[in-house]
């Protein structure tokens, strides 16, 4: 049976390199970067070290703007709490309708607090209105945050441009980039943006290790205090053999920017392409001129997602899905309903996103496998019949609810 | 991903009588294509005996939803349609040696669909007005719409309330936010607001007996305390029943929904505990399935609810 994991959206694995660099940290230069003793002999200088590849990656002007934290959520929630505790008085907030739940949790907390959350919408393709967006600025907002790429559907949203928007109406402006950044060159030197959020374990470094940019200047208030760890801005000793793997693994990203553009886009591409060509009514979700070369995320209409994961599984296939019953929930995923995906389709759709692990040969075996399995559920499915689905299938089958 | 049985993974994998019944005379649809599960169920059944001949089942759904229709379809062939309509939720699940908590309600499905076929049968109207919100606590499978029901119903004010009333929130306790959201909303639609603090509502009085009970008085305190803790279990399509009392042990049977759901150990425990707190003494709740000789079973049955 093949082992093709597809699911390079949720999690990677760790580089083999990465690995090789951070066992040290663990083993003889365990000691606190802190202290002056052999231990942590050249720790602070690997930490400095990482600090520069991530900086080299993202094209901060810095290296002091880059903060190392737990996790890509960390990052968001320290941006937005940090935002709205340095300026008091501005009591609202704008974001879009498909962040990631640590972004919308964390407002429709803020909601309850009495502030006001901008909910920018998208179109069927999934992107956003700018008209719209230059509206809601004003000086009560206190700062925008918009993720620079879908993690569902891989649309890449004009962050660049909507960071210009937010500095010229006084605005401060976060990215939620833990999905682009590695797969899309960027250069936040040329940019307005004054925070941006990664995630380690989204290129191949370890869970558990997270990166806030934060713009030289930007006002801020930390999200822990304690020592005086990354410059007081985030206390807490810090985990060295990660942030030393998140380094190497961002050094690799650069280095593999062109392949990841090229090679793994022909792999996404020809994946779609083959999908799409032999299994009738389906159809690629999000704005295809404009996404991240790795994701595909392909709506099969009348049959629900978690079932086609499971039979993928059963062929040692891993995707994932925006079903409802994927995650428990009684709601399809809420990046299909805001593009409004029809119910028999938002069900169904399935997220294959690649890695520079892949190869073209993963692609055939799904390809080889899917037309199969869509057509075995299609055969159980109430909205099916015989090659094609019943006619009007939104009225021919209304069900009570239960 | 879930937790599912080999037996649950068999017949998604497997399915038995998928596809509608040719010349099907029992047609019953249930499910909310919002949720992502619906299931048509088409039966044949002979005329003049009753007997379901044939069944065939058609589901948009995850791996548990096939599982359940399929399942269900090879218990309900042979069967008279009086007969099928005993078949509850619970034994599709236990057929499938159990399903997750999130996953109940596939089963509940299965049972609507076959008691829609046969209303079709019969040419009755089949109205369902079980309506199902977002999974709250985890512990014990409560959603929103039923917590909300009940904090509407009985005035509830505190979270110690939503947990005495619906067993929510009575397990892990990280659900308690959630809770105190609700009570938040509901509170504020009957112009009040919610106070963490409040005191909560006069549980059922723990009377401490001075003599000790007799065993009808004690048979009867069980009775009451039961019949109190009812509605909850109502509430989630369960239901309990006192078998037998011999001395301090009370052999009950789960049944509805609680029968084969993976939490019906834990509401033995939550009934034993209320039974203590009200008894004043030390009280076991046992399965009825545990009890020896079952052959002197005293079955009080249907003493509360039609």
């Amino acid at each position: 049976m093949p082992d093709i994991y597809l699911d390079n959206n949720a999690t990677t694995k760790v580089d083999s390199a990465v690995v090789d660099v951070m066992i040290p940290f663990f083993t003889e230069q365990f000691g606190n970067p802190s202290s002056i003793h052999r231990f942590a002999d050249g720790v602070a200088q690997a930490l400095k070290h990482a600090r520069r590849q991530v900086q080299a990656l993202i094209g901060a002007e810095h290296d002091s703007e880059i903060i190392f934290t737990s996790c890509g959520t960390e990052s968001d929630s320290t941006a937005i709490l940090s935002a709205i505790k340095a300026q008091p008085n501005r009591k609202e907030i704008i974001t879009t309708m498909v962040e990631h739940p640590a972004i919308l949790s964390l407002c429709e907390n803020l909601e309850k607090e009495g502030y006001t959350i901008h909910r920018l919408p998208v179109d069927k393709c999934g992107r956003l209105n700018l008209e719209s967006y230059k509206n809601m600025l004003s000086d009560q907002v206190a700062i925008v945050s918009v993720m620079w790429a879908n993690n569902e559907t891989g649309t890449i949203f004009p962050v660049v441009e909507m960071a210009e928007l937010a500095s010229a109406a006084g605005v401060m402006f976060h990215t939620d980039a833990v999905q682009a950044v590695g797969k899309i060159p960027m250069m936040l030197q040329d940019t307005k943006i004054d925070m941006l959020s990664i995630s380690g374990h989204k290129l191949h470094a370890p869970k558990g290790i997270g990166v806030l940019y934060l713009r030289r200047g930007t006002r801020f208030r930390p999200l822990l205090r304690g020592g005086h760890q990354e410059r007081g801005r985030r206390a807490g000793t810090e985990n060295t053999a990660s942030i030393v793997g998140l380094g190497k693994a961002c050094e690799l990203a650069l280095e593999y920017m062109e392949y990841e553009n090229i090679q793994v886009k022909a792999m996404r591409d020809h994946l779609e392409q083959g999908l799409v060509e032999k299994i009738p009514h389906c159809f690629i979700t999000g704005d295809l001129n404009n996404r991240l070369p790795n994701t595909t995320d392909i709506a099969f209409e009348y049959i629900e997602g978690e079932a086609i994961l499971m039979m993928l599984s059963k062929a040692g296939i891993a995707a994932s899905s925006g079903s409802a019953c994927t995650s428990g929930s009684l709601e399809p995923s809420h990046v299909m309903r805001a593009m409004q995906i029809p119910y028999t389709a938002a069900h169904g759709t399935i997220r294959f996103s690649f890695s520079r692990y892949n190869t073209m040969s993963d692609v055939d075996d799904v390809l080889n496998i899917m037309p199969q399995i869509v057509a075995t559920l299609r055969k159980l499915s109430p909205y099916w019949e015989g090659d094609g689905p019943v006619a009007n299938p939104e009225q021919a089958f209304q069900p009570t609810f239960a | 991903m879930w937790d599912y049985s080999d037996k649950v993974k068999d017949h998604f994998f497997n399915p038995k009588n998928a596809g509608a019944v040719v010349g099907a005379n029992a047609i019953g649809e249930v499910g909310s294509i919002s949720c992502g599960d619906a299931l048509r169920l088409t039966l044949k059944v002979n005329e003049t005996t009753e007997i379901i001949e044939d069944a065939g089942f058609q589901t948009f759904g995850c791996g548990s939803a096939i599982a359940s229709s399929s399942v269900l379809t090879e218990i309900i062939k042979g069967m008279t349609i009086d007969d099928a309509l005993k078949v509850t939720n619970q034994d599709i699940a236990k057929e499938l040696d159990g399903l997750p908590p999130e996953k109940m309600h596939c089963s509940v499905m299965g049972r609507e669909a076959l008691q829609a076929a046969i209303a079709n049968f019969r040419g009755v109207e089949w109205k369902d007005d079980h309506e199902e919100g977002a999974l709250i606590c985890k512990c014990f499978a409560v959603d929103a719409v039923m917590i909300e029901e009940m904090v509407w119903a009985n005035k509830l004010r505190t979270v110690e309330d939503v947990t005495n009333f619906t067993k929510a929130g009575g397990g892990c306790a990280a659900c308690h936010e959630d809770i105190e959201a609700i009570l938040e909303r509901v509170l504020k639609e009957r112009g009040e607001t919610f106070d963490p603090q409040a005191a909560s509502l006069p549980k059922v009085e723990a009377k401490v007996e001075k003599k000790p009970m007799t065993n009808l008085q004690r048979i009867k305190k069980i009775e009451d305390v039961l019949n109190s803790l009812r509605p909850q279990l109502m509430a989630d399509g369960g239901d309990v029943e006192l078998v037998e009392v011999v001395g301090n042990t009370a052999y009950v049977n789960m049944t509805g929904a609680c029968n084969g759901c993976q939490m019906a150990a834990m509401t033995i425990a939550g009934i034993q505990q209320r039974l203590m707190e009200v008894l004043g003494e030390f009280i076991k709740v046992v399965p009825a399935s545990e009890m020896p000789k079952p052959e002197k079973l005293v079955n009080i049955e249907g003493i509360s609810h039609a």
